[in-house]
């Protein structure tokens, strides 16, 4: 009697290793059709999770369904499950072709059918051209794509990524986020990618499950896991942020709650200049630029203020902002953490709604946003 | 420039220590065997080579060589795939084991046999009721060399497995594919030029063995007579155009096979594109 609308389910998987539980307690569903992706620092458990729902490891406690059968005793090559490994895992002595019909070989099908199959996916990734190539004859993102195609040979219903761009550099890890974000779509399969990268998790998922030491944090849309944090961890680990031990000492936040306890995310800090106009003057701290890193259209500030080193952006095309310079600090909003619940907190200056105007009539409209 | 010219110049240097080394130590004493050999003349060295004691020799070194390194490259292999494949307890112990005859000497190797199925041993009674000859015998010869030929192949497999790594064994096994053919298929490939070049230092080694030979062969000529020990029977009568005839052969044996071993490695190298 499973939930027929989820593919997969696990229920309350735990497994240890040594000492270290690398799942506790571990729950979950997801939809068919739909991205998943587990994000979590390294030692998190999200492999752990993947290589369990694979059959690579076995859970010492709980159930895992795929398609609504229990498949904690069914071997991993019956699970119908593709798997993309974290550095691609591709036969070295094998040529892209061989690479792609290897599975399909063992399930025995028929010759001129392989050969269909192989090509159909050649095309689908991509890679005409390239069947005689060895892996060491490839780019990293190439391996990838031969990877992705491999594991979608025989057809499964539910595909794993472990990692799937951590061995690529920057260019190309974007280009092939998008592709594969694309190719899911358009395959239809189930997916569930392991990662670190919270911008990737975020860019890619349908559904975003936070991880950590074991246990799963929160699991939710990208926007609602990002925009409402249920826990501190999830509070601190998404987002530029940094955490305060005492926020009480921020003008505008010395009335709320027990001053105690605080994340704050670089997208609340609005950092100008001494001339510059601002909104909420009276609430604004005054801080001291400690580090400015040049990041192309944004400039990362580290600024002092009150003793916490906190971290904001301005846009390039702003006025440069100097080391050393005294700025205006506004801090729109913090997550207060009190009794493990994450409350996000607004500046009071915004919700007495008395800011005062200098100089810049834009900052009064309706449609102008303090960034 | 000064600093690279020093380079240049202590490269130069370390070649000419290197090449004089080995020129000394190696191709001086080996060309010496051969030339010796051929002191007395061709005919002297074919007579020397083709005596009925000499070929007997020569036959149960093959012998012995043969079976050593099937066993050894059989073991070998199990033992690298077991240590690196696998987490248990006593992994360590394994491996250190391994490498035991590599630190022991030859001569006790042998001895420890001749204490295991000796007269002096539990195992005699039985082994005399099966009628099993196993000291002063070729089944004796052949466990000495077994014994002190099996580190080299485990011990050229292992590195290329745990450089390897596993998931290439997962993804084959994740669609599906049985033991034999994982092994055959995806790890082989692997491990093909190690598992040679292990074959081949056992291969040297098995026909070289004298020490663990000595002590168990009982030097019964023609019976028990590998090429080692049938050298120094000559070279103790004063047989030195004997002597160092077989022993060119020897040397000559362990050259063709380094050879061999080049010319495969660099052919499957280029036609492949492996690097």
């Amino acid at each position: 009697m499973e939930e027929k609308n989820f593919y997969v389910e696990l229920k309350n998987i735990e497994k240890s290793f040594g000492k270290v539980k690398a799942s506790d307690e571990v729950s979950f569903s997801v939809e068919k059709g739909k991205l998943v992706g587990l994000l979590g620092p390294s030692g998190s458990g999200k492999t752990t999770i993947l290589r369990i729902l694979a059959g690579l490891e076995d859970a010492e406690k709980g159930e895992i369904y795929i398609a609504g059968q229990q498949v904690n005793q069914v071997k991993a090559s019956k699970r119908g499950v593709g798997f993309v490994f974290q550095n691609y895992a591709l036969f070295r002595y094998k040529t892209v072709y061989d690479n792609i019909a290897f599975g399909l070989k063992i399930a025995k099908w028929k010759k001129a059918d392989i050969k269909e199959r192989v090509e159909e996916l050649i095309d689908l990734v991509g890679l005409r051209g390239m069947e005689k190539r060895y892996p060491n004859q490839l780019s990293g993102g190439q391996k990838q794509r031969v990877a992705f195609a491999r594991a979608l040979a025989t057809q499964p219903q539910l595909l794993l990524l472990d990692e799937p761009f951590a061995a690529l550099d920057a260019k190309v890890r974007k280009e092939l986020r998008s592709w594969l974000r694309e190719l899911i779509n358009k395959v239809g399969i189930t997916s569930i990618f392991v990662t670190h990268d919270q911008h990737e998790a975020i860019e890619v998922a349908d559904e975003i499950i936070v991880m950590n030491q074991g246990r799963i944090e929160q699991i939710g849309s990208p926007l609602a896991v990002y925009s409402k944090p249920e826990t501190e961890f999830v509070a601190q680990f998404l987002g530029n942020a940094i955490t305060i031990e005492d926020y009480g000492k921020f003008k505008g936040f010395s009335h709320i709650g027990n001053g105690g306890k605080a994340i704050l995310r670089s997208e609340y800090v609005t950092v100008t200049k001494k001339k510059e106009p601002i909104k909420y003057a009276v609430s604004a701290e005054t801080g001291e630029v400690l580090d400015v890193a040049f990041r192309g259209n944004l400039l990362e500030l580290e600024i002092l203020v009150k003793g916490e080193r906190i971290n904001a952006y301005r846009q390039f095309g702003q006025a440069l902002v100097e080391v050393g310079e005294e700025v205006n600090v506004f801090i729109q909003q913090l997550y207060v953490i009190e009794n493990e619940q994450v409350t996000p907190a607004v500046n009071e200056g915004i919700r007495k709604n008395n800011f005062h105007v200098l100089s810049n009539p834009i900052l009064e409209s309706d449609d102008s946003v303090v960034i | 420039m000064k600093e690279k010219n020093d380079r240049g110049v202590f490269k130069w240097l370390l070649i000419g220590f290197c090449a004089l080394f080995l020129l000394v130590m190696l191709i001086l004493p080996l060309l010496y065997v051969v030339i010796t050999s051929l002191r007395d003349g061709w005919n002297a060295f074919w007579v020397a080579v083709s005596d009925d004691y000499a070929v007997k020799a020569i036959l149960l070194t093959l012998k012995t060589t043969v079976i050593a390194v099937v066993v050894n490259t059989i073991f070998g292999v199990f033992a690298a795939w077991l240590i690196t494949k696998y987490t248990f307890k006593g992994k360590k112990l394994i491996s250190t084991l391994i490498d035991l005859p590599l630190t022991i000497s030859p001569i006790i190797a042998g001895l420890i046999y001749v204490l295991t199925f000796g007269r002096q041993s539990f195992l005699y009674d039985y082994l005399e009721q099966w009628g099993i000859e196993i000291i002063f015998a070729v089944p004796g010869i052949v466990l000495a060399t077994i014994f002190v030929t099996f580190p080299f192949i485990a011990r050229e497999i292992i590195p290329v497995l745990t450089a390897t790594g596993n998931d290439e064994e997962e993804a084959a096994a994740l669609m599906g594919a049985g033991g034999f053919r994982i092994f055959f298929e995806i790890t082989f490939p692997h491990i093909k030029w190690a598992l040679l070049y292990g074959i081949v230092l056992c291969t040297a080694r098995a026909m070289g063995e004298f020490g663990a030979v000595s002590v168990l062969s009982g030097h019964l000529r023609g019976l028990t007579n590998t090429m080692p020990l049938y050298i120094e029977l000559m070279y103790q009568a004063f047989d030195f155009t004997g002597a160092f005839a077989m022993s060119s052969i020897l040397v000559i044996m362990a050259v063709v096979i380094l050879i061999l071993r080049n010319i495969l490695e660099h052919r499957v190298n280029s036609s492949t594109g492996q690097k």
